[in-house]
């Protein structure tokens, strides 16, 4: 049996791996190292969740906690990638990431294309997303959606440990900027990882389970969640086929028309806001493209538009249920396929 | 995990363990109705797994009494999928029988994830898994199962178990594959015989019968020929190095492909019946691509063995030292080496040619061949 780690070891391990591999390879962030230059180094945290822990004593000199000051270690590291590093910034929420969009947006995404290709900006921002932890509207969002619109980033999402190594060992070998999306309540989940290093290409769409009747296509902790509703529209007679994107930037098109092609029938869940996000934008480009496949209105399942709330009853309702996606699932065959609707 | 022992002239159907990872199985279709008499070795019932189907045969002769697992049922490995019993056995002692085991069975699955099924072993400074299956007071000389380019231990998930029953059996990772040190070293014959020859001294294993599949086949005939002492008997599975030919669109295609559909057109060149190529297997393989060193690593053997499409080893013209009693087996419909190159054994060898199957017949043709190589090594030791 393959061993099995959580996600958040895998994400370590990935760090881990690949700062023993390439000595350019640096990390910075508030707390990363969790205890720099004061006594007790031993116990230095590694980040607020401890993600990066153990790597400061493994690597010297290469994990540096900065102030809180995101638009100035973000900028760092946009200036660090230019000149010959490979540095992994962890902004640790993105709902903070607006105060340096104009280094993301303006210099990381665009120093390639504006220099005519002789720079290159090969940073990785890891950042935590998503609702579930009772953190409130300022620490739970999800916006992928955000830098997925802006040309010259690359945007990853993973769902599972194994896609978490995968995916990070590839943004940090990746010559482009990536912002990669940690889900804080996955964190905690297990799942087989080799211990070697592997990488897994940015673009590919994963068909984590094949089915003939609904397409559901999903992203990050809403793989899960999707799974979980396709297992009890099964009993019912309900054969959804689940895509996890894996990236949304770039975006495996062609996986998402080719099971809507095969099904007909299509549900996008996205945690995000619903306006502008990518679950509109799928739903947008299987229109153009898939339109005499489908046999029924595309579903978006999504978060409302509405700030992510405080209060835990609240933030349950908010964030899409396997009661929800299949609710959806159903409006899509409308009684015609398995049980009734 | 065992339950209800199964009272004289009953025999319990279960559900079999395909591979390490194997949990539960889907019975897909029955093949004997209830109240058919069945001979030993008879097709009883298919099964789907997550990564291949594949069809159960019966361990012994008698009247199928229960179909316990209904069609479509999910059956966890070791589970009851039916009852086989003489004629005189009352159905009341079946019932009671089918009653007790079900009350008592435990699947194994978390008290089985404690103990690691493989191991690995230092051999010229490479790491090497291997599997190691033996029944209890296992004697006589180890089976050495060998796959082939691109492969790992896992081919042979249908036969280490059957093998194991009467023999102690090793599955191994040659030296770039599966979870075997990705240094392949010349990635040619000799270095992978070196490294059969280092893993059986670091098992203390001074002689073998062995088994080798394609590129594995190649390695093992490299190695009897070299090391006559130390080789029992030889099983050629659809075995490299006996021609030149071989189908370069595999070869080049495998080291290539990066996503899963060029993969997939790919891997359904090993089969006769390219149904058996489903997701699951396909992502198998794209994972060990994947991992770092492992293009490198197949680039290397292929440059070595296969370039520009043709075998660059070829044993036919020292098939006359071959002093090891031999098996070959190879699929008629074989796309990846042709048949043919079984004549170059004739005379020496009993070569079994299975029709329906594919490049891989012990993965397509499981039964029949664990039955072959079984029969073959019984006679060996029987005669010996």
């Amino acid at each position: 049996m393959a061993r099995v780690i959580t996600f958040q070891k895998a994400i370590n391990e990935a760090l881990d791996q690949e700062m023993a591999r390439d000595p350019s390879v640096v990390l910075f962030g508030e707390d990363v190292a969790g205890g720099q230059g004061a006594g007790g180094e031993l116990d230095a945290w590694g980040g607020v969740l401890g993600v990066t822990k153990g790597l400061y004593h493994r690597y010297p000199g290469r994990v540096l906690d900065t102030p809180i000051s995101e638009s100035a270690f973000i900028g760092a590291a946009v200036g660090a990638a230019c000149s010959g590093l490979r540095p992994v910034a962890e902004l640790m929420f993105v709902d903070f990431m607006g105060v340096c969009f104009d280094q993301i947006f303006n210099q990381g995404a665009k120093l390639r294309y504006m220099f005519g290709g002789k720079a290159r900006v090969p940073m990785v921002i890891r950042t935590m997303w998503g609702a579930g932890i009772r953190a409130a509207g300022q620490h739970s969002q999800s916006l992928y959606s955000i830098f997925t619109h802006v040309p010259g980033l690359k945007v990853a999402v993973p769902s599972t440990p194994y896609d978490a190594k995968g995916l990070l060992i590839s943004a940090i070998r990746d010559d482009d900027p990536v912002i990669f999306f940690e889900n804080k309540v996955l964190y905690t989940v297990e799942g087989e990882v080799p211990e070697e290093s592997y990488t897994i290409p940015f673009g590919e769409a994963n068909v984590v389970r094949e089915g003939d009747d609904v397409s559901v296509v999903a992203i990050g902790r809403m793989v899960g969640m999707a799974q979980q509703a396709a297992g009890q529209l099964a009993a019912d007679g309900i054969d959804c086929e689940v895509v996890d994107l894996r990236t949304t930037s770039p975006l495996d098109e062609d996986s998402i028309y080719e099971t809507v092609e095969k099904t007909g029938r299509l549900v996008v869940v996205d945690e995000d806001n619903p306006r502008c996000g990518m679950a509109a934008d799928i739903a947008a480009l299987v229109a153009q493209n898939c339109f005499d496949d489908l046999q029924a209105p595309v579903q978006m399942v999504t978060a409302p538009h509405t700030p992510p709330p405080f209060s835990g009853s609240l933030e349950d309702l908010y964030v899409p249920s396997a009661e929800k996606i299949g609710e959806a699932v159903r409006r899509t065959t409308g009684g015609k396929v398995g049980a009734r609707a | 995990m065992t339950a209800g022992e199964a009272p004289p002239g009953v025999t319990r159907l279960g559900m079999p363990k395909w591979g390490l990872s194997m949990r539960e199985g889907k019975v897909t279709d029955w093949l004997v109705d209830e109240g058919e008499e069945v001979a030993e070795g008879e097709e009883l019932f298919e099964v789907e797994t997550e990564k291949i189907d594949g069809a159960v045969e019966s361990p012994a002769a008698g009247v199928l009494r229960r179909r316990v697992a209904q069609v479509g049922a999910v059956v966890p490995v070791g589970g009851l999928v039916g009852v086989l019993a003489d004629p005189s056995v009352p159905d009341a002692d079946v019932d009671a029988f089918v009653a007790a085991f079900q009350a008592s069975f435990v699947p194994e699955e978390a008290e089985g994830e404690a103990e690691a099924p493989t191991r690995t072993v230092e051999v010229g400074g490479r790491r090497l898994r291997y599997l190691e299956r033996a029944p209890e007071a296992a004697a006589g000389d180890p089976v050495v199962l060998l796959h082939g380019f691109g492969g790992d231990l896992n081919n042979w998930l249908f036969n280490t178990d059957r093998l194991a029953e009467r023999r102690r059996v090793y599955a191994l990772d040659l030296p770039g594959h599966g979870e075997s040190s990705k240094d392949v070293g010349a990635g040619d014959l000799a270095a992978f015989a070196e490294a059969l020859g280092g893993f059986l001294d670091a098992v203390g294993a001074a002689r073998a019968h062995l088994v080798g599949h394609s590129m594995g086949g190649a390695v093992a005939l490299a190695y009897a020929l070299a090391h006559p002492d130390r080789v029992a008997s030889l099983t050629l599975v659809a075995p490299a190095g006996l021609g030149e030919d071989i189908n370069r669109d595999y070869i080049d295609g495998f080291v290539a492909a990066e996503r899963r559909r060029e993969l997939k057109g790919v891997l359904e060149l090993l089969f006769a019946d390219q149904g058996l190529v489903n997701r699951k297997l396909v992502d198998d393989v794209l994972r060990y691509k994947r991992l770092d060193g492992v293009e490198a690593a197949l680039r290397q053997v292929a440059g070595a063995m296969y370039p520009s499409g043709r075998q660059t080893v070829v044993l036919t013209g020292e098939l006359d030292r071959l002093q090891a009693p031999a098996l070959v087996v190879w699929g008629g419909q074989d796309r990846i080496l042709p048949t043919a190159h079984a004549d170059a054994l004739a005379g020496r060898a009993r070569v079994e040619v299975l029709a329906g199957a594919g490049h891989s017949p012990h993965m397509e043709a499981a039964n029949e061949v664990n039955r072959l190589v079984g029969g073959f090594l019984d006679e060996l030791e029987g005669a010996g």
